[in-house]
């Protein structure tokens, strides 16, 4: 520990900045009930540390062979056994008693103000608020950092892939329970410095909770390796005042029904294609590829494909469901309109041609 | 009768001897086994470690600049599982090949054609796993512990992956069957099980773990592979199955698959440490009921290693006191070895300093896994590098300091020559120094929020990960350095003495001549 300080100390001088080699500054009664316990647990080791390898060392140094030390022949000593064994178990109880209690305190996901669903997609965020102020929010949340600065051709942000498009926004001081899911694989909820990391298990809804003590913006990962982008769905958290939920909420009900479809409108097809043309960027890109043409062996090129410009039942068909056994999920969580859009995009693009429209009414049918 | 029998085949085994590949196809011999698993085992340290480099190199700065993360994801699965299955196991059934008929004054091991086999079912399954990188969408990037359901989204490398660790399988536990039947039926008269030299004790446990816990990692790949191929739904919450009963199965397998790993290790080092302080092992009977206590303890903890998978909390608590228990047979074992040291009359031949490098790091490794026992904590270092560090500590400098030291102390033995001590020596002080500079900086980047198999990382880990990375490629070139000395050692190394060390006490230090004889023991000796 001391060397890392010191490291940490030269480095902190060279680079110019802090540099992380402790937990997060905790922003959570519970995160810093975990700091603690961590604390005396290697005060407890350092103890340890000292009393094994101040023996180990003296005996290194004190019955060498070449200072001429002779071996003597014991070889056990039923009393000092005893003791190495039972002083162990009583350190043991004694951690015993904070370590219960932390635990049964970080487990606390009772009567919360606020419960948030949050859905682990390959490879975004999706949020749900299930229940207290701001119940009927939904949306996703994805990288927010540039391609560009990823592969190096623009300099690197200071919230270099721990940035996103849209952030779980959360009262200060309102105990938040997240229920925690995922459409495809396991992925997991990690925020550091409000001691939370829940796996998102498909198929089941587990649980955590967290209490905000102060205001601010949080910044986690995905914990579970849940295939190629797991290092790109970042978790942020806007912990804000009281007002400020308040007006958020409002503002973010307004963007909803502003962004609700008319069920009635009469689409065109170069409509439903610039529709589409987002649709793809937010939910396809990662694997088909910005130019449609995927990833050879991996991801199927969309480009030229049969599939993609023959019958648009088996396309619609491919979306909805997925396709068991492969990385192609299910996207039905998506809108009519924005299903039907993304089909267009993808089936007038890259030199596809495809001048009659698959509508929103075509996916409500196929649904 | 049974005298003329046994002159029969001393002929016959003289008369017949395939010279070339053959020799080594058909063998039947302990130590030629032995040889090809510590060979095959080296092979694999150098595949899985230039994977290892590869990881490094994308990881020395932020961004993606070497490989893609697909790419990234399967050199993690793969680094992972050909160190655990290729290297570091068969290093130790190496060992045990070697030193068990030796230690125990018997001619060779119980089932040597079943021996054979077991050996060469290994390059078969290092060929399909190697292959299973040039299928169709490239390698599985799952992670060495293939958790589903990400394993049924893979393409056709899986299933070579799957078949891969079925043949591991198997081999181990024809092994595991030889070694149980060698040491219960053929040590020599007067050897009673608790005069067995303690690394032959380490293996006798070692083996029942591996016959309990084989079978249960080929059902969860074998579920895994129906899932996939069949139509079944073990995994999948759709048909009634959850993933996390895969996560249950595998820590069934993983948790004792440690101590496979880390207990012939401890066996190692309970000959070395008393050979080099030249002084009984303290505590004999102790280190026998500890091994075991840990061995048994074992099976019981596995699910601390899913804290995050939403268990009850009772699970939890259970899971974690159980989990701090182990530390204390742990700590008999630490203790022991330095009470062996204390008041002897210690030299540091490069076994011995591996040994102690071991016995340093290794309670490193302990402490971190203290730590890790917390639940509360554990949740939030789960998945991190401060995982990542612990188990390095426990299976880098653990297993492979101890496979060192063990190679470095019977290579006399096995050869007839002695390695350059000043080489040996520089190889140690390399590998622990590179080892540190990897593996310690791992714990605050752990500490700080760094989740594991990313291939990509927020600015604030940028310089431990270069620290990291440089250790990477020092470690990485220490080894080679290793290869270097060994076959220097080989090619025109001195000739070793007939008792090179003076502590060493065991029946082939003090019956057989300096190199072993292809056919040691023809008649056993009488021990005391």
């Amino acid at each position: 520990m001391l060397a890392g300080a010191g490291a940490a100390a030269l480095y902190a001088g060279a680079a110019g900045a802090a540099l992380e080699w402790n937990f997060q500054t905790p922003a959570t009664r519970t995160a810093a009930e975990v700091n603690d316990l961590h604390l005396l647990m290697m005060a407890i080791i350092f103890v340890i540390f000292v009393g094994v390898f101040g023996v180990m060392f003296y005996s290194i140094y004190a019955h060498r062979k070449s200072v001429g030390h002779k071996a003597e022949q014991f070889h056990e000593n039923t009393t000092v056994e005893v003791i190495w064994t039972v002083i162990p178990f009583l350190i043991l109880i004694a951690m015993a008693w904070p370590a219960t209690r932390a635990l049964l305190n970080i487990r606390d996901t009772a009567h919360p103000d606020i419960t948030i669903k949050a859905t682990g997609y390959q490879w975004k965020w999706g949020y749900d608020y299930l229940q207290g102020d701001g119940q009927g929010i939904s949306f996703y949340s994805s990288l927010s950092t540039p391609r560009a600065q990823i592969e190096g051709a623009e300099p690197k942000g200071p919230n270099y892939l721990l940035e996103v498009d849209n952030p779980v926004v959360v009262p200060v001081g309102k105990k938040v329970r997240v229920l925690t899911t995922a459409n495809d694989v396991i992925h997991a909820w990690y925020v550091p410095s409000l001691a939370v990391k829940q796996d998102a298990i498909p198929g089941f809804v587990r649980e955590t909770a967290f209490r905000a003590e102060k205001e601010g913006t949080f910044r986690g990962q995905c914990a579970e390796l849940c295939g190629k982008d797991h290092g790109f769905m970042p978790i942020v958290v806007e912990v804000v005042s009281e007002e400020k939920y308040a007006a958020w909420v409002a503002e973010q009900k307004k963007k909803m029904a502003a962004a609700a479809d008319d069920p009635n409108k009469q689409w065109s097809l170069p409509e439903l294609v610039a529709r589409g043309e987002k649709v793809f960027a937010a939910n396809c890109v990662a694997c088909h590829q910005a130019n449609g043409k995927g990833v050879p062996g991996a991801f199927p090129a969309l480009a030229g494909s049969a599939f993609v410009n023959g019958p648009h039942d088996a396309l619609l068909k491919l979306l909805l469901e997925g396709r068991k056994g492969t990385a192609m999920a299910s996207f039905k969580q998506l809108t009519d309109t924005e299903l039907a859009a993304v089909a267009d995009y993808i089936r007038n693009s890259w030199g596809n041609a495809n001048p009659e429209p698959v509508l929103p009414a075509q996916v409500k049918a196929a649904r | 009768m049974s005298a003329v029998l046994d002159q029969h085949g001393h002929e016959h085994a003289h008369d017949h001897h395939p010279s070339g590949l053959m020799r080594w196809v058909t063998t039947t011999n302990h130590k030629d086994i032995g040889t090809m698993y510590l060979w095959f085992s080296f092979a694999m340290f150098i595949v899985g470690g230039v994977m290892a480099l590869v990881i490094r190199a994308e990881l020395f700065q932020p961004g993606l600049q070497v490989v893609n993360p697909e790419f990234f994801n399967a050199m993690t699965t793969y680094h992972g599982l050909i160190m655990v299955f290729g290297a570091i196991m068969p290093a130790f059934v190496g060992f045990a090949n070697w030193q068990i008929p030796m230690m125990i004054g018997a001619p060779d091991m119980a089932f040597p054609r079943m021996n054979n086999w077991s050996f060469w079912l290994l390059p078969p399954a290092a060929t399909l796993l190697i292959a299973s990188f040039f299928m169709p969408g490239g390698g599985a990037g799952v992670g060495w512990t293939m958790y589903a359901p990400l394993t049924v989204q893979q393409g056709p490398a899986m299933d070579l992956m799957i078949f891969a660790v079925h043949i591991l399988g198997m081999s181990s536990i024809m092994g595991s069957i030889n070694i149980i039947t060698t040491l219960l039926n053929m040590r020599a008269p007067g050897m009673t099980l608790m005069k067995m030299p303690l690394f032959c004790w380490t293996w006798l446990i070692t083996a029942y773990l591996l016959i309990a816990v084989m079978p249960v990692l080929a059902g969860a790949v074998t579920m895994t592979l129906t899932d996939r191929h069949f139509g079944t739904t073990f995994f999948n919450a759709a048909g009634g199955g959850d993933p996390v009963l895969y996560q249950h199965i595998f820590w069934f397998f993983g948790h004792p698959e440690v101590y496979i790993i880390a207990i012939p290790a401890f066996g190692v080092i309970s000959q070395v440490i008393p050979a080099f302080s030249r002084k009984p092992l303290f505590g004999y009977t102790s280190m026998v009921y500890a091994t075991a206590s840990i061995a048994i303890l074992s099976f019981i903890v596995w699910a601390h290693h899913m804290y995050t998978v939403g268990m009850p909390t009772v699970g939890q608590l259970y899971f974690m006191y159980a989990t701090m228990l182990i530390a204390i047979p742990t700590g008999v074992k630490v203790f022991n070895w330095l009470a062996t040291m204390w008041k002897g009359s210690i030299t540091f031949e490069t076994p011995m300093l591996f040994a102690l490098g071991f016995l340093f790091l290794f309670t490193m490794g302990g402490f971190s896994g203290l730590v890790l026992s917390l639940t509360a904590v554990d949740v939030q270092l789960h998945d991190t590098y401060y995982v990542v560090a612990h188990f390095h500590y426990v299976m880098v400098a653990g297993a492979l300091f101890a496979a060192f030291a063990g190679v470095y102390y019977w290579f006399p033995k096995w050869t007839g020559k002695m390695y350059d001590e000043k080489l040996g020596k520089l190889h140690f002080w390399l590998s622990l120094i590179f080892f540190n500079v990897t593996f310690f900086v791992q714990h605050f980047l752990g500490l700080a929020g760094m989740p594991r198999r990313i291939p990509d990382y927020a600015l604030q880990f940028t310089e431990f990960n270069m620290i990291s990375s440089i250790g990477a490629f020092g470690f990485g070139l220490s080894q080679v350095f290793f290869f270097y000395v060994i076959v220097k050692a080989i090619r025109s190394g001195e000739k070793a003495p007939e008792h090179p060390w003076e502590g060493a006490d065991t029946l082939e230090w003090t019956h057989l001549p300096t190199p072993a004889p292809y056919h040691s023991f023809e008649t056993p000796p009488v021990v005391k």
